[in-house]
């Protein structure tokens, strides 16, 4: 066997290209994710019956089936229900923002647990309305003790992202496989991007772990 | 002040508080003594609606916190409390501690909350730790900060749960002093405590409450030396 990278030379920049494409949407999905994962962490812990429901459901849909089900029923789905023709870049967007958010939301539901119930009393006892209670003294606390947990499933989250190439986005995977299409040569595109992967999941460790060590410094 | 009417309070089938009527007067200092398990800190508890009261009426400045269209918060913001393990925000310095509620709750400016806050902390002798996060703090300290951040929110009254029960015996002395001072400038305290000299020397009244009732209640001189009740008198012969 042999390789022949200088085949990729004048593809490269192409592929280069799909790191901004990829990042795009992960990083929409990412943003998606914790808020409407926090929003619903928040109905599962609350005393709102309905809600708790509604998210408990929520959340066994979006872990019970498979993400690669989800993104296509999206995209195929929707334009035959609604008319809208949603392009691959919303359909992605949506799929991995939702189905993140299931997984988010329990991740926050535990750290919330977690926080020592004493917090929620003395926030209570001086009068400290529920929302400003959340937002200033209980989820700051969880978040710390969430962080790991977090990072894994923004990590799992950028790598899955490569089944978007299935619906026709033109993200990493899917210009590595255009590329090895046209060079006869699928082996060098996919170690490439492979690479490439792994150096942006190598940042994002590098990131969690920073901000780790800021979130500690109160310790 | 506070009128407490035939209070009860069940946790499942587990009957914690077994009918309790009692008042607090402005400006009292009140000592609930009694052996574990008693049902003080519940008792406690239930007067600023932390735990909720099955049967009976509690009236806060004529307001009935045990019915549920009452604005809790509204009595919560008069009624500071300090409780056994501080409580303190982790997260937040001292400073930032004691002034948030005023900030958040009563929506005071930044700067004016922090006058107020550097003011208690200085009061409560920690001055110099205005920057320090609570993980820096002895237990003694935690708990000095714990009464500054209750007394920010100029509440007309303060309840004290167990609040010594936490420390090293050497910095019990330290918070008790504070209490004290806060005592003699005319605040009205209801203490969930241990401490009997405390108890004796500061408190107007002692509850001495067992198994879920009010046993017996009087001035402390009369309670200390002339306990009616067998109950108190197998108590205070316990521990004295």
């Amino acid at each position: 066997m042999k390789l022949d990278f200088s085949l990729l030379v004048p593809y490269i920049p192409f592929i280069l290209e799909g790191i901004w494409v990829t990042l795009k949407f992960v990083s929409m999905s990412i943003v998606i994710g914790f808020i409407l994962g926090t929003l619903l962490a928040i109905c599962k812990i609350g005393s709102i019956r309905p809600l708790k429901v509604v998210a408990d459901v929520y959340t066994s849909i979006f872990r019970g089936t498979p993400l690669l089900v989800q993104l296509m029923i999206i995209y195929i789905a929707i334009p035959q229900l609604t008319g809208y023709d949603i392009s691959p870049y919303v359909s992605a967007i949506l799929a991995f923002g939702l189905n993140s958010s299931a997984y988010v939301s329990e991740i926050i539901r535990a750290g919330i647990l977690a926080v020592d119930r004493g917090q929620t009393e003395a926030a209570a006892a001086l009068g400290v309305p529920y929302r400003q209670m959340m937002m200033n003294i209980i989820l700051p606390q969880a978040i710390k003790n969430i962080l790991p947990a977090l990072m894994n499933e923004f990590i799992t989250l950028t790598k899955e992202s490569a089944i978007v190439s299935v619906i026709g986005y033109v993200d990493l995977m899917r210009r590595a496989q255009i590329v090895g299409a046209n060079t006869y040569h699928n082996f060098e595109p996919l170690l490439f991007v492979a690479l490439i992967y792994w150096v942006m999941v190598y940042g994002l460790t590098l990131a969690g772990k920073g901000i780790e060590r800021r979130m500690r410094a109160s310790d | 002040m506070i009128n407490i009417e035939a209070l009860t309070k069940d946790f499942g089938s587990l009957t914690v508080l077994k009918g309790i009527s009692t008042s607090v007067h402005k400006g009292e200092v009140v000592a609930v003594i009694g052996p574990s398990g008693s049902g003080k800190s519940t008792f406690l508890r239930c007067l600023n609606g932390l735990e909720q009261a099955t049967t009976g009426d509690i009236k806060v400045q004529g307001i009935d916190i045990t019915d549920p269209s009452a604005d809790i918060m509204k009595v919560r913001q008069k009624i500071g409390m300090v409780f056994q393990h501080f409580n303190l925000f982790p997260h937040m310095s001292v400073l930032e501690n004691v002034a948030y509620a005023p900030k958040t709750v009563k929506k005071l400016k930044e700067e004016q909350a922090h006058v107020i806050a550097e003011d208690l902390i200085e009061r409560v002798g920690l001055g110099d730790k205005l920057s320090a996060y609570p993980n820096q703090l002895s237990g003694g300290q935690k708990q000095r900060v714990a009464i500054a951040r209750a007394l920010a929110m100029e509440p007309e009254m303060m309840l004290f749960d167990e609040p010594t029960s936490a420390l090293d015996p050497e910095m019990v002395k330290e918070v008790l002093e504070v209490m004290q001072g806060l005592a003699e400038s005319g605040m009205t305290m209801v203490v969930v405590t241990h401490e009997m000299n405390f108890a004796k020397e500061v408190a107007d009244r002692i509850l001495f409450l067992d198994d879920g009732h009010l046993v017996e209640e009087g001035d402390p001189h009369t309670f200390f030396t002339h306990p009616q009740s067998t109950r108190a008198k197998k108590f205070l012969n316990k521990i004295l």
